[in-house]
């Protein structure tokens, strides 16, 4: 039986089939996990995805944070539930502490959606392992929100730590602190990622296909772990 | 004190006010005259705003008559004209639902809010068929890239539309973005929407069965947006500028999104009898629309709308215009399933009346009655005015001013030419357009195969099969300056092509009408030609009209627009893994131009950048048009093909510069003999195509061409090593012959910098 990763739709979610697709193509279930459910229904991981959970009209992912859904999860991930949150995702799993700093409105002030270069600098972790260190691969970014900030002293932990997951290459799309564009807890289960890996699962439909280890890296994970 | 039936009826003769909310007199006569009394400040309030320009199509119906006279015999069309928007059958049980609608004048005076509120409407529009919508394409056109003003409205123009549709989720896959003088005072905003479903999942507006429960759900209803059509929409701005921001509506797109599924989560559980989106009229227009498609009667309890302000009048609850609000018809005995699945998107609901088959539209408020009459009369029996027209007195001289060589000059040397394409590219109508699509996630859902720069963009509908559709808008306004009867037929065969080229077989047509004001005879001539064009032009290539819209009154004192009569071509393709991108790809494939050339400069690029507009637009040709879709379709289907680009806006040379850019690799061309470099490159002729054909591919395809009368001229290769050997080794050059050397990176430069530097990084 194929692993079960889980994919929360929040009301506003909207990268929600986008993520089940990618868990599809990468050979594992996809399982619909409702906000106000409160009922991990058995699944081996979690993806938090993109979206707008309930309108963030105030800080994006505040509110989310106090879904029935996300008192489990923060629960579980705290003692090894693998987690990915992609945009709005990655800003709900700050919001809830799983993970350090807060993504910010870009510099620019504008949404931006473009094809964008990344690094990936840590493949320790539970969701890159199917990377090799310093890989360059580009992944469909879009984002309001996107600028990574932390304390000086939280930012120098986390490269120290090898928790940086992933680094914009070339420009700095959003403003984020040090060209951060996802990181992850320290036991490496919590990964939180600016950019869409799901997007580029198909060569049809996006640029590329470099988003697919993301989801055949928890899958090894999974079974290695079983 | 309510103004209620009872009062109408004792105080015939109280003064109202129907000049201010806009009604001509003899309408306020005949409103008089079916009701057999004076109406209460209620109905008063429906009718202005039913009969309103905007809701009625007073002046325009007419006309578009044209559209069901000599529509096509088609087999697709599942429902036409006259529903919230056409649908289309595109096989395999699945259809598509698509509709253009302006927002040009709340645009104007709050552009941000303005263009989000264009989005939501346009989508709503969709859902009410039943459809989940799948992405959404914005046409834009505005003043003088470099003016004040522009500067003003485009960027919250771009952000409306971006916060709006991101938020919703709705990949924006294309549009337009036009800059010209005649659109400085008044710009165009027009939203496009597609949605898909299964066949059995088509809803209807119409209230049917006795006893059924209506209700309204979304938003609660506030102040905003009162008097948006009657006010906003059909009239024209007065020279002192906008004043108007009240009656612009504010949108929630998280409240939509929550609206779109809830929506089709009880359509989808059979729990709806008839439903209808509230837009322009608000109330008035859901109940009274409703009311008249079906049984005939409803009676409202108007005091039972959920509001966001409670000092609000009845009056003013019936013609607000706050966003995302539904109306449904639904059976009594599932009216508790319906109110279960709206509190599970926290979407708020309430019944507010019932159908009934009396005939009249009543509606109460606290136990009195404010409205009682026949439905019809204020959503299908409006005023229709045959009003004048007559062909302008200055036609016959913008059309002999053709730009001849002695009446405009034009490059004859290499240099001159090289300096044409570079003032092309970076032009602010053929610059590169993602300063503004990259505020707009084209990503989201994962179906998004094709979208802007392409030609046309195209969205997977099935996964397993990969069918899909592609769509397209055109219009190029000083075409139709110069011809409006041409200028709607130019704008169609330039969509119809986009869509062909991408390898979709064109199915279907939608339309945004934008002209000035209908009570000057001479636009009212622009638009009779235009649609009389485009009703033509439509039977030609046999594919309907599936609806559309019509924005009049765009004109600031009086100098009117340029008639703007913007098409929407929707396509279907099989598969969409065999969709014909613009890029080339392969070193040594073989670039044609299919399609004859012709001295045609009139309304073209290079004359508007020469300030000339006059003579007469490109030639249509129909036959060739269709043809050359045929052969795009082809090889598509047959593999001949790798890539493809329509030739338009700036012609062949600034098209195989868009394609070099999209490909990021070099190519070499030459002039094909007997005709003119600065013709060949610039012309604006129509029926034509770039074709790029892989070297084993080469004798089948001419072969086609040659057997179905199509003209087929090799002209260019796919070369991406031609840097070193003109000058620039390690770069990607473009070369034509004897004419002019470019780097890639120099035309991208040139190509990408206008509008950053415009508006800003």
């Amino acid at each position: 039986m194929s692993a079960r990763i889980g994919v929360v739709t929040f009301p506003g979610s909207l990268d929600d089939a986008d993520a089940a697709r990618a868990i599809r193509i990468a050979g594992a279930t996809p399982v619909a996990l409702w906000h106000g459910d409160a009922n991990l229904h058995d699944v081996d991981a979690v993806v938090l995805p993109g979206g707008f959970s309930y309108g963030d009209y105030l800080r994006c992912g505040a509110i989310a944070k106090f879904a029935p859904v996300m008192s489990l999860i923060i629960e579980k991930a705290q003692v090894g539930l693998p987690v990915l949150g992609i945009c709005n995702g990655f800003q709900i799993l700050c919001e809830s502490h799983l993970l350090p700093g807060a993504l910010t409105r870009n510099d620019h002030q504008h949404f931006i959606c473009v094809d964008q270069k990344l690094q990936i600098e840590s493949t320790e972790t539970l969701w890159t392992r199917d990377f090799s260190p310093g890989q360059q691969i580009v992944i469909p970014l879009k984002n309001g929100e996107g600028g990574y900030v932390a304390s000086e002293a939280t930012l120098d932990e986390l490269f120290a730590e090898n928790r940086v997951v992933a680094t914009y290459v070339g420009n700095n799309p959003n403003g984020s602190y040090r060209n951060i564009a996802g990181i992850s807890n320290k036991a490496g289960n919590v990964v939180g990622l600016m950019p869409h890996p799901e997007h580029a699962v198909e060569a049809l439909t996006g640029p590329t296909t470099d988003g697919i280890p993301f989801f055949t890296s928890i899958l090894k994970s999974l079974v290695g772990a079983s | 004190m309510i103004d209620s039936v009872d009062a109408a009826k004792v105080n015939p003769d109280t003064s109202q006010p129907w000049a201010e909310l806009g009604l001509k007199n003899d309408e306020y006569e005949s409103i008089k005259q079916i009701l057999g009394r004076r109406p209460t400040s209620s109905e008063l309030a429906m009718y202005s705003v039913m009969w309103s320009e905007h809701c009625s199509y007073k002046s325009s119906k007419v006309h578009l008559r044209q559209f069901g006279d000599k529509a096509p015999k088609t087999d697709a069309l599942l429902v036409g004209i006259g529903e919230n928007a056409g649908v289309v059958d595109i096989g395999a049980g699945w259809a598509v639902t698509f509709k253009v609608e302006s927002h040009n004048h709340p645009s104007y005076v709050e552009p941000y809010q303005g263009a989000a509120t264009g989005v939501g409407g346009i989508v709503r529009d969709i859902i009410s068929m039943g459809a989940r919508p799948i992405a959404v394409m914005d046409p834009l056109r505005f003043g003088p890239a470099d003016a004040p003003d522009t500067r003003r409205v485009l960027p919250g123009v771009v952000a409306g539309i971006g916060g709006y549709g991101n938020c919703l989720g709705l990949p924006n896959i294309g549009g337009e973005l036009v800059f010209d003088e005649s659109y400085l005072g008044n710009p165009l905003v027009n939203a496009l929407c597609i949605g898909s479903m299964k066949h059995e999942d088509i809803h209807l507006a119409s209230a049917k069965g006795v006893g059924n429960l209506v209700v309204l759900y979304g938003a609660r209803t506030g102040g905003d947006g009162i008097g948006g059509v009657s006010v906003l929409a059909s009239e024209t701005f007065d020279t002192d500028g906008p004043a108007k921001r009240p009656s612009v509506q504010v949108g929630d797109p998280f409240m939509e999104k929550l609206l779109i599924e809830a929506t089709l989560e009880v359509l989808h559980a059979g729990l709806v009898e008839g439903i209808q989106d509230l837009g322009g009229a608000g109330i008035s227009c859901a109940t009274s629309e409703l009311a008249s498609n079906g049984e005939g009667g409803m009676h409202v309890y108007l005091d039972r709308v959920l509001l966001r302000d409670a000092s609000l009048s009845p009056e003013e609850i019936l013609m607000s215009e706050s966003q995302e609000r539904m109306c449904a018809v639904v059976t009594p005995e599932k009216i508790d399933k319906f109110m279960a699945l709206c509190k599970k998107w926290d979407v708020e609901a309430v019944v507010i009346g019932e159908v009934t088959d009396t005939g009249r539209l009543v509606i109460e408020w606290h136990g009195e009655i404010i409205v009682d009459v026949p439905p019809r009369s204020v959503a299908h029996d409006g005023p229709v005015y045959e009003r004048p027209f007559h062909r302008p007195s200055w036609q016959d001289a913008l059309q002999a001013d053709a730009p001849t060589p002695e009446r405009l000059a034009r490059p004859s040397t290499p240099e001159g030419i090289k300096q044409t394409l570079m003032d092309l590219i970076s032009s602010p109508n053929l610059a590169s357009k993602s300063w503004v699509t990259s505020q707009y996630d084209r990503y989201v859902m994962g179906n998004t195969v094709l979208a802007q720069p392409e030609d046309a963009g195209m969205i997977r509908i099935d996964e397993e099969t990969g069918l899909g559709v592609a769509i397209s808008t055109d219009c190029n306004s000083r075409f139709a300056k110069l011809d409006p009867y041409a200028g709607a037929q130019l704008a169609l065969v330039e969509s119809y092509r986009n869509i062909s080229v991408a390898g979709a077989k064109p199915l279907a047509v939608t339309n945004c009408l934008n002209f000035g004001s209908p009570e000057d005879p001479e636009v009212m001539w622009q638009f009779a030609q235009a649609t009389t064009g485009l009703a033509d032009a439509c039977l030609e290539l046999g594919i309907p009209v599936t609806g559309g819209n019509v924005s009049f009154y765009n004109q600031t004192g009086d100098t009117p627009i340029n008639p703007t009569p913007v098409v929407g071509v929707l396509g279907v393709i099989d598969d969409v893994d065999r969709r014909t991108p613009m890029a080339w790809d392969e070193d040594g494939d073989l670039i044609y131009i299919l399609g004859e050339t012709f001295d045609e400069f009139a309304g073209s690029e290079w004359a508007y950048l020469q300030g000339h507009l006059g003579g007469l637009p490109p030639k249509v040709n129909f036959p060739m048009e269709r043809l050359l879709s045929e052969i795009m379709v082809a090889a598509s289907r047959d593999g001949m093909i790798t890539a493809a680009h329509d030739v338009s806006d700036g012609g062949v040379g600034v098209a195989i510069t868009e394609m070099a850019l999209r490909a990021n690799k070099g190519a070499r061309f030459w002039i094909p003999d007997n005709i003119e470099p600065f013709v060949f490159l610039f012309s604006e002729s129509t029926a034509r195509a770039i074709a790029v054909i892989a070297r084993t591919e080469e004798l089948r395809f001419t072969e086609m061409c040659a057997a179905r009368g199509m003209s087929a001229t090799r002209f260019g290769v796919v070369d991406s090593g031609l840097g070193a050997d003109s000058g620039y080794p390690g770069q990607q050059v473009i070369v034509v012959d004897s004419l002019f050397t470019f780097t890639i990176d120099a035309l991208r430069e040139a190509n990408e910098a206008t509008l950053p530097a415009l508006f800003g990084g």
